[in-house]
Order: C-alpha cells, then structure tokens, then sequence
C-alpha cells in the first residue's frame, strides 16, 4: 500500500516523452500544474481545471485524459506523454501537426496541444475515422478562435480522407 | 482552483481498500476515474481527509458473465465497457447510451461504476443500471451486500452506499429484449441531459420507459399502451407525476413536455429495431 | 506597386507562427521563467452582489504556511488612487474593493503566500464580515428612483445620459406612412479566450518602478489610467506582453486592475508577486460584454423607405465604468443607420450602472447590440407593411455610387458596394434554395424561416470616439480628441536580416505572417527572412495610446504602419544602392534578395551588402544621410478627426460590408434550433492573406453562433451569478457550429495605402441578428431574446400555440 500523506513531499517517477524523469510533489499536486511546474513541460496548457476544455489533455500510458482531473501521485511508474514529443528533435512537424498547419486549424494555439493528444490516442485506435467519429472526438475540446472547421480539414487530411 | 490538501492512499487489494474506508469512513473519498470528484475538489467543493485510490486495483479492472449477469468491476472504465466486444448483443441498451456519457476523453478515465456512485439525476448509467434492473455490489469489512438499482440511488447526488462501503461493482442483467432505443436533449453534445429517456420493448404493445432529468432519480415504468397517443397520454400523466426539476437550463413544464414530446419518438424508435 | 516582382501580399501563406505553437513552444504568460523568489497570490472575492464591507480579520490566515501577506482595500488606498473614468462622476474603483462590494466576484483581499495552492488554503482562514444590502441588478429598475444606489455621491445609477439629433427626426416621423417600433434586449455573454489572466508584477523600490508582465491586449490609452493609479509617471510602469497568448476577444483589456493589484503586492512584500486567474474567478468576474436595451423605432413610407430613426439605448456596465467604457455605446455610433442611407436620426444613450461584474470591451463592440434592434427592426417593417425582407433591405441601403458616404451620425463609408454584394449573396440559386427548404418545410408543417443581416463593420477606432460622451462645450474645455496611431520600426542588421517590431499584442490572428508579407513583398525577400518580434514593451518599443490589438485596428492601422517603415527603409537602401551601383535611386528595384538597376538588372548587389555599407561604411553613404538602418513608419489618418461641435463623429477609419442570410428549422419536440443553411458575405477591401482573413471570419461566425443560441451570463434577482462552470455557462464545441458559406467581394479602401479594412468583427454582429430574424420568421414572433436557448424557445412556442387556438377559436366562432 503506498501512502503520502497530506504535508508529505514525495518522489514521483515517471516516463515523460520517451524519458525517465522524477520530481517531488505533494499528494494534491494537480498533474496539470506538475508536468508545467515541477518539470517544466509548459506545452500542455491549463484552460478550465474542471475537465470540460480539453486544453490539458495527456497521454497516460497512451490513453488521453485530462490531467487537471488527475493527480501528479497518480502517474508513479507510468508513461505520459505531452505535445512535446510530436515533433522530431529538429524541429519537424509530424504529419497531424503538419496538417494543423496547413488548413489554419489554429489561433492562439493555447487548446491546440490538447487536441493534439487526443487525436493522437484516438487515431491510433481508429486510423479512418469518419467525420462523424472526428467531431464525436472533438467535442471534448473547446476552441475559441477558429470555429472548429479548420481543425476538422486538418484531421481529414491526416487521415487521408481529404 | 486547487484541492485542499488530503492524504493519498493506493491500496494493493479490495481487503486493504475497505480496511482504510472502515478506519476513515465519511473522511475518506474512493477515487477511481476522478472524472467528477477532481472537479468538486479542485473547486473545493468538499473537503475530504484521505483520498483512496481504487483505480490501480486490477481485481477491480474487469468485465465478468455469471449467473446471467454482466459485472463491471469498479475501475472499469467506461470507454473499456465501451469496447467489450459483447456489449451489444449482451446489453444492447447500453450500447446505444454509453456514447452519450461524457466525451471520449473523459470515458477514457470515468469509470462505470463511478458514475453510479456520482448519482447525477440526469446521466446515462444510472438510468441505464435502474432500466435493466441492475444491481450494486458494495462491500464493507461487515462483508458483502447486494443492492438493487432502485434501493441504491435514493436521490439527487445520494446513494444508499454506507460511509465504510465500497462499489466493488456493478451488475447488469443480460438482455433478452433486443428492441431498444435512447433519445436525450442536452444543450451541448456531451453535456449532462435535460431528459434522457430509455425505451426497452418487452412484448408487444409492453414497454418499460426509463427517464433521467425529471427528478433527483432515474424513473422506469411499464406502459402497456398502443400508438402514439396512447403513449403520450401515458407519457403526460408521468410528467404530471414527477413535476420536474427546474433549472437555468429548463424549466419544470418544458421538462413535463419533452417527456410528452420525445416518449413516442423512443418507443417507435424501439419498435423499429430488429426483434 | 509596379515594380514589385514577388507577390505575397494577397495569397493565403502558412502561418509562421504555427510549427512552435504546434510543438508545445509556445511562450505564454504562465510558462516564462520568473525571477526566483516569487510569490503567488489568490483573490478572494465577494460573496455578495452587494454589501458593507464592516470588518477583515488576516490574524489566522497570516499564521498559515508560507504566507506572506493579506492585501486588503486599505492597503490598496495607501498606495494607489482610484482609476480615473471617461466621466467627471464619483464612481471610484480601486484594485481591491475599498468598503463596500457592488457585484458578486469583487476582488475583497489578495492572499500572498509561497505557491497557489497555500494561497488558496489561507483564503479560507480570512474572516470577512458583510452587511448585506439590497442590490440593484435589472437595468431597468436600478434607473427607478427607489433603487439602491451603487455610488451614493452619484445620486442615481443612471450616471450618464446623452441626447444626439441629427437632420429632421420630427418631420420625418411627421410625413410618414407609418411607424414601426420594437423593443431589443441583448444579454451579457463573454468570449472567455482559454487562457485566462496572468500577471507577474515586480517592484524597484530604488528607482520606485514597477515591471509587470501581463497578457494585457490594450489599447495602451489604459497605460496612463494604470500609471495614474499608481501614482507614478509612465516610465516607472513598465508593462511586457508575452510573445504568446492565448485568446482574447476584447476580454484580456480587463487585466488591468489585477496588474495594479499585483505591483502592490510586490511592492508590499518586496518579492515578484505572480498572479493566474482561474476559470472560475475568470467566468465570475473577469469581464463581460454589456447588455443593453434598445427601443427603436423607424418612420417609414408605405413600401419601406426609412426616412427617420429613433434609437434610445439603455446600457449595463455593471457595478464600475472602467476605462474606456462606455466604449460599446459609443464606438458604432458614427454608424448607428448600419448600411441603411437614413438622413435622420435621433439618438439617446444611457448608461447604466448595477450589481453585476463590469462590463467592457468584446469583439464586436457595440455592434452586435446595435445590429440586433437595427435588423430586427427592418425585419419588423417587412412584416407590419407586408413586404419582403430583403426588398425593404436594398430598397433601405447606401447607393454605390455614394461612396466615400458620410453618414447621418458623422461616419464616412470608405467604399462599398452593398448592392453587388447582396446580389452576389442571394445569387447562384442560393436564395431559391433556401425558400425552396423553406417552403418543403412548411408544407409539411415545420416550423422554418429565412432570416437577413446587413451590417457595416468599422475598423480601428478613432481614439476620440469617446469623447462624444461628453457636450460639446466639455469637449472643448479638456481639448479636442481624436486620431489613432499606429507605429511599426523596421530594423535591418549588418549581414541584411531584417526584423519587425510592431504596436500591436499577439492573441492568434497570425500578425507575425502577416507583416512578413507585407515587408518581404516591399523589400524584395522572402516571407521567412523577416523576423516579426511581438513582444511589446513599453520601456523599449514605439507605443501610442492606440497601441494593441482591439477593434480590428491591425489591418487598417499597424499593418500600414509596416508597410510605410518598410518603404521609408527601402528608400532608404535605394538611396545606397543607387550610389555604388551609380544609377538614379528612382532605377533600383529589390528582387529576390538583389537590389539592382530596373533598366540593367545584371547590374545588381545583394539585398545583405547593400545593408552592411550603412553598417560597416558610413563613408559610403549618400552626402548626408544617417548611417541607421532603423525606420518607425507613423500612420495617423487624418481622416480620424475630433467629433464636430454638432456631435458628429467619424467613429472608426475603414468600413467593411458583412450580408448574411441564413435558414432556420426549430424542432418543435426539443425546442432546439438547427441552422439549417448560413450564406455570409463579406467586403473587406483588399484582403492581405485570404486563408487567415477567412479564419477570422470562421472564429467571429462561431462566437456568433455562440451569442445566437448558447452563452449567456446569469445573475438571478439577488445578483447571485449561476454561470460559473464550462457545465452552465456554455461555449459550442465542434458539434454545435454549423457549416457557413463565405463568399468576398473586394473594393479597396481609399483611405488606407493597403487598401484592407478590418474584418475579424463583422459575423460577431451579423450572426445574432440574422438568425434572430430567421426565428421570428419562422415563428411569426416579434420579441425574440439570445441566445435562443431550448428553455425560450419553448416559451416561445407556447406562444405560438396559443395563438394558432385563438385563431382557430376565431375562425370557429366566424363560421358559426
């Protein structure tokens, strides 16, 4: 049985993006504000801390989730993953991103990780999704720029369905 | 927006889960998906002392067949029942619901039995638990005990769970009737409903409607009745009944008359599936 | 422009600023490093839409863990002065309520402790005590004479009130055939951007400065209002906005009470103190669009012609006028007559204050208001004279040939082509189809209706605008205002890298790509040889008091600002070319990173050389120039001028076109509206970069959608706010914007050397209006209220129901 109580820092270890990391937290520590904070991946962004945006959405052992409604304790020993680990080391935009950029499907960019994330899960259980399936996906983000179309233009051609 | 601060516990079996909720009983709060607790908490909207981690706990991570019955155990989460590849011919009411609870992201942690436990008067699996006469396995250090849909949420957010119980599972019978429909008006896709209603066809012209929304608890009643209106004078005389809540979003008579509106829409729909 | 081979200015070119915002290397407020030591602070805030504040006890939240310090207003009175207002009235705002709450939400004390999550563990241990009062919170009653007031010393909530007249409103109501008249309400809604407010604030107590870095968006003309309350000149106010931000619509102009706030903080615990709003304090109390209450009536002859107008706008700012409120009131008014040719107008604006958060600047601006009584209004002389919509529409509307058009009010239309546009909308069988749908519908017993809007869409404001809020004698006794400057600097470094700095705050309408257009097509470069460095900082960078991105001023404003410093530094580098090349400068080109001889271009030196000899050889520069290669372009157009001594005002510079029509089908089971068909089309002169101007246009087309039917802020009757969660105050997603038709038509603006006009507003304004008709066409109802939520349209059902029985009743009673 592990235990951490309240006034207790402890040690989490995790895989982050492909990589062992570890930081000391307390038990209430929200994993949105770890993964910003406490190990400095600032591109996964905190929009709503209720779950409804979207804007925080992490890969937890491959499966998106809301990390303002997951506690940094409960990632010891799992691997998440963040929009950081999109792109390769050189800077070039994998082929959802690429699509990102090609049809406009972002503004301001502050709910565009956490789309990323999610799509990232879910095409890789379902590689051709229909427009439907797309939407039913991205109803679980809120973007305030773009009126959504772009983003949907972008999800058809990275799936080839454009 | 940040929780006040409580102790973590991950137990590694049931038996040290339910030691620690009869040690800490109402001061401690099982956490499995988090997809409703991490919201009240982080508005700190209650204040618990202890957190207990169920949703590690693989004993509780499956989906069983016995005796008839589908058991979900309590860290299923609910795109995992989503995914069970025997969900619709098993629980084909459930199939058609479960996509409307929450959003794909959210069903990735939200869990079924959390949902049941949550007990919001107007979302799917407690409707869908009360329409197919499912029950609610709870266990304390006492032992086990067995509660049916309807003794286990008594009303709006409040289950008859004791404060040293914990969801273990949940149990769903096997369907036999194939004839299913679900209809819900929210006012955006994957928010919580206004009314939900759930047809299940028994036999002809006998069908059981369940509805969420109306009140503080999911409602199911038989109708034998035949055509649209029938169904609707049947469908007017249970929003009469249950009053219906008020809210910013609706108000009580529009409630009374979506039920009225939507009951035949349901039903027809039922009878169109494929017996 | 002839000489100008390379033409990126005009095509749609991929964002620059997309590959880092997709990879996770965004620079947002709360993802820079702050300097070690800082504190995080926590607002807390007033349970009551208004009470006495009779006693504050800190002693037990100081005793907590990692505590700092507990602000309250009597702090803040000790070191800052209450904001100043456009008004000479005694309504006075501090950072930190100072004695009293007036809204639910209040700022009442600012915990300041180690981290957040300490912050908001002391927050509980503060001990406020409150004498509650009786609120004011309906707009209408808070103007009655037995209303509690908000600000005693300003006698009544009803702090201002302005009569306009202009041309003959009374004759004109006099020889009309008719009168056609409708009350409006428009609802508070806010556009909540996902990133909320952060603030990190430093104070030197040697050089008695401030630092703050915030997502402020502007206008800078809040800089002195911040630097006045302070008490300190505007160099010791030194504000940075980050590289990145995220969203704004008009709601991040309201950080600036918390970026004072925070520079007392700092300045009491001597650390940096950061602050980051959450979304439940941001949907509480961080900013709203005002509602308002028009009444507004139009005499028209017997086939629609409107010959006089009157409009009596009671608007709700909530418990505070900030700067530069009443904005939304006032900002439309040179074109309060929309796209309509209407000689004369008459108009009162009121406004209002209650127990609610305050209201201040969203996209849109007082269009979206104005828009909804002015088209529904139309809407309602079709249907009392039994005409059609959209002939009363074109037979109301500004003749092409008018243009540049001077308005009733003082506005003076650029260009447009109102009549062309409509045709080009209406045409290719678009309007068929749509009564094709509408008439299927009907027959089969729907409920479906085809709804119109025609509206003008300013951009960038003339700064003076507000300044009509006060009588022509106040205008003349604290001077004439007017204008709106904006600033770019051109920098080209010693190798022949060129950057850009321009006054405007980033929040995603892809600025940076823009002004690299605009400056690699003047210098002869490539779109990604220009770095664009948007970073404002007040201590270092050009700034006027127009400064920032609000009120669709980019285009209009800083992106010619970029253009002229552009063409000041290629003149410039002609000059230098020209010498060492030995041709006349009026001979060079810059092509393709070569600056060289139009008649001979073998005769030619790279782009990078030309701009080393300024560098590296100032001898060799032409007799008497300056060896810098560091040009600020200056745009002020001079047709921004004060408002006239009869009221008159030339309320913004380019006036863009916006013509929807839309289909609606209301599902009478759900009582939901499905929109079923939405045309839009738009004139905003000469587009820049058609893929971005379009994304503009799709983004104010969803917040419309969103003012149409879904967000709504609440306040029951007590002033208790029910809209505190993404759960009940509801932004669309993806499933709930339906698909739109954009269609353009250009017809440049004459007043600006780009010919573009702003265009990122104009569906905030169209959307409501036009599907607001669509619904009462398709009901028969007059008073429809947005959002048109399931729970009105029931309602309004109801109504519809009772009246068909009537009807049937009637027609019963007739045969008998």
């Amino acid at each position: 049985m592990r235990r951490v109580n309240r006034d207790q820092r402890t040690r989490i270890n995790l895989t982050l993006n492909g990589r062992a990391v570890s930081a000391d937290t307390e038990p209430r520590m929200l994993l949105s504000d770890f993964l910003r904070h406490a190990l400095g991946a600032t591109g996964t962004h905190v929009g709503c801390e209720h779950g409804v945006c979207g804007c925080c959405t992490v890969l937890i052992d491959g499966t998106a989730g809301r990390s303002c409604l997951t506690l940094a304790v409960q990632v010891e020993g799992r691997a998440v993953r963040t929009v950081e680990s999109l792109a390769s080391a050189d800077g070039k935009l994998n082929a959802l991103q690429q699509a990102f950029q090609n049809n406009h499907a972002l503004q301001c960019g502050f709910c565009t990780p956490g789309i990323l994330m999610s799509f990232t899960d879910y095409l890789a259980k379902n590689p051709k999704p229909s427009e439907a399936e797309i939407c039913e996906v991205l109803s679980g983000h809120l973007c305030r720029c773009t009126g959504y179309a772009g983003i949907v233009a972008a999800i058809k051609e990275a799936t080839g369905s454009k | 927006m940040k929780p006040r601060p409580f102790d973590y516990v991950c137990p590694d079996n049931v038996d040290e889960a339910v030691a620690l909720l009869a040690a800490h009983g109402d001061a401690a709060r099982v956490l499995a998906g988090g997809q409703s607790l991490m919201a009240i908490l982080n508005f700190r909207l209650a204040e618990p002392e202890m957190l207990i981690d169920v949703s590690r706990l693989a004993e509780l991570d499956t989906i069983r067949e016995g005796d008839g019955k589908i058991e979900v155990g309590a860290s299923v989460t609910q795109n995992k029942f989503l995914a069970w590849p025997a969900l619709a011919t098993k629980l084909p009411l459930l199939a058609k619901m479960l996509p409307f609870v929450g959003h794909f992201q959210t069903r990735n942690r939200g869990t079924v039995c959390g949902s049941i436990a949550h007990a919001d008067p107007s979302s799917e699996l407690p409707l869908a638990l009360a329409m197919l006469g499912g029950e609610v396995v709870l266990r304390s250090k006492k032992g086990t005990r067995v509660l049916a849909a309807k003794d286990f949420q008594l009303d709006m957010l409040t289950t008859a769970r004791e404060s040293e119980e914990l969801i273990t599972a949940v149990r769903f019978p096997v369907q036999s009737e194939k004839q299913v429909a679900f209809r819900e008006v929210a006012r955006r896709h994957g928010d919580f409903a206004i009314i939900a209603i759930a047809v299940v066809v028994e036999e002809k012209n006998k069908f059981r409607l369940g509805v969420g929304g109306m009140t503080g608890r999911p409602t199911v009643r038989q109708f034998n009745a035949t055509g649209d209106a029938a169904i609707r004078d049947a469908a007017v005389a249970l929003g009469v009944e249950l009053e219906g809540l008020e809210d910013m979003h609706a108000s009580a008579a529009m409630r009374r008359d979506l039920l009225r509106n939507l009951a035949p829409v349901v039903v027809n729909e039922a009878l169109q599936c494929a017996a | 422009m002839g000489d100008l081979v390379s033409k990126v200015l005009g095509t749609s070119v991929r964002r620059k600023e997309d590959p880092a915002l997709l990879s996770g290397r965004g620079r947002y407020a709360d993802d820079l490093p702050v300097p070690h030591g800082t504190l995080h602070a926590h607002v807390i805030r007033s349970p009551h839409a208004h009470a006495k504040i009779l006693k504050i006890d800190v002693a037990e939240a100081l005793t907590q863990r990692g505590v700092w310090a507990v602000i309250t207003g009597e702090d803040v009175k000790k070191f800052s002065d209450p904001f100043l207002i456009v008004l000479k009235a005694p309504i006075h705002q501090w950072s930190l309520a100072v004695e009293r709450v007036r809204y639910v939400g209040e700022p009442v004390a600012l915990v300041v402790a180690d981290d957040r999550y300490l912050a908001e563990d002391a927050a509980e241990k503060v001990q406020v005590d409150y004498e509650p009062l009786l609120a004011a919170v309906d707009p209408l009653a808070a103007c009655k004479k037995d209303a509690p007031h908000l600000h005693a010393e300003a006698k009544s909530n009803e702090i201002s009130v302005r009569a306009f007249s202009y041309g003959d409103v009374k004759g004109a109501f006099a020889k009309a055939d008719a009168h056609v008249k409708l009350t409006v309400d428009y609802a508070r809604m806010s556009f909540t951007p996902m990133e909320c407010y952060v603030v990190v604030a430093a104070y030197d107590p040697i050089a008695g400065s401030y630092d703050v870095l915030a997502n402020f968006q502007g206008p800078f003309s809040t800089h002195p209002v911040m630097a006045r309350a302070l008490r300190v000149p505007g160099t010791k106010f030194r504000v940075r906005i980050p590289p990145d931000s995220g969203g704004s619509f008009g709601i991040k102009l309201s950080v600036f009470p918390y970026m004072v706030l925070a520079s007392i903080a700092a300045r009491i615990t001597g650390r940096p103190v950061k602050w980051v709003e959450d979304r439940a304090e941001h949907l509480l109390a961080a900013s709203t669009g005002p509602n308002r209450i028009t009444e507004i009536e139009a005499a028209v002859t017997k086939d629609g012609r409107i010959l006089g107008l009157k409009l009596d706008q009671l608007e709700d700012y909530g418990a505070f006028l900030r700067a530069p409120m009443p904005g939304p009131l006032y900002r439309m008014h040179g074109s309060v007559t929309g796209a309509y040719d209407i000689p004369n107008v008459d108009v009162i604006n009121r406004v209002v204050l209650t127990n609610k958060m305050p209201a201040s600047l969203i996209r849109g601006f007082g269009g979206p208001q104005l828009y909804l009584a002015l088209e529904r209004l139309v809407h309602r002389i079709a249907v009392e004279l039994k005409l059609d919509h959209l002939d009363v529409i074109k037979r109301n509307l500004i003749a092409a040939k008018s243009f540049p058009y001077k308005t009733a009010a003082g506005a003076l239309y650029d260009s447009g082509d109102y009549q062309s546009a409509i045709e080009m909308a209406t045409g290719d069988g678009r309007l068929a189809d749509l009564k094709r749908r509408r008439d299927a519908a009907r027959a089969a017993g729907r409920y479906y209706g085809i709804g119109y809007a025609a509206v003008v869409e300013p951009g960038m404001s003339n700064m003076g605008y507000l300044s009509n809020i006060l009588t022509a004698e106040q205008r003349e006794k604290a001077g004439p205002k007017n204008g709106a400057v904006s600033m770019v600097t051109v920098n080209v470094d010693p190798l022949g890298a060129v950057s850009v700095t321009p006054d405007v705050t980033v929040q995603g309408q892809g600025h940076e790509t823009v002004i690299s257009q605009i400056v690699a097509e003047r210098l002869g470069l490539k779109v990604e040889d220009i770095d664009v460095v948007i970073e404002l900082d007040t201590a270092k960078d050009q700034w006027s008091i127009a400064a920032g991105t609000y009120s669709c001023r980019f285009t209009p404003g800083t992106a010619v600002a970029a253009h002229m410093a552009a063409m000041q530094i290629r003149d410039k580098l002609a000059k230098i070319a020209a010498k060492q090349l030995n041709v006349l400068p009026n001979d060079i080109e810059f092509v393709d990173g070569k600056v060289r001889s139009r008649g001979n271009p073998d005769n030619a030196m790279p782009f990078g050389r030309v701009a080393g000899t300024a560098h590296w050889s100032p001898a060799m520069l032409p007799d008497g120039m300056s060896p810098s290669l560091r040009e600020t372009g200056v745009w002020s157009p001079p047709e921004l001028e004060p408002p006239s001594s009869d009221d008159r005002i030339n309320t913004s510079l380019t006036y863009g076109f916006v013509f929807d029509l839309c289909g609606v089908e209301i599902d009478p089971m759900t009582y939901q509206v499905r929109v079923d068909r939405y045309v839009s089309m738009h004139d905003a002169g000469t587009l820049l970069n058609p893929m971005i101007a379009e994304g503009q246009m799709r983004g104010a087309f969803a917040q419309g959608i969103a003012a149409a039917l879904y967000e709504e802020y609440v306040s029951d009757e007590s002033g208790a706010f029910l809209s505190g969660s993404f759960a009940d105050y509801l932004v669309p997603t993806v499933s709930e914007i339906p698909p739109v038709e954009f269609l353009h038509q250009e017809t440049p603006s004459p007043f600006t050397p780009l010919g573009a006009k702003g265009l990122a507003e104009g569906n905030c304004m169209s959307v409501p209006a036009c599907i607001a008709n669509a619904i009462a066409d398709a009901l028969g109802v007059k008073d429809i209220s947005l959002p048109a939520s399931p729970r009105r349209i029931h309602g309004l059902l109801a109504e519809v129901e009772a009246r068909q029985k009537g009807e049937s009743v009637r027609a019963a009673g007739g045969a008998r």
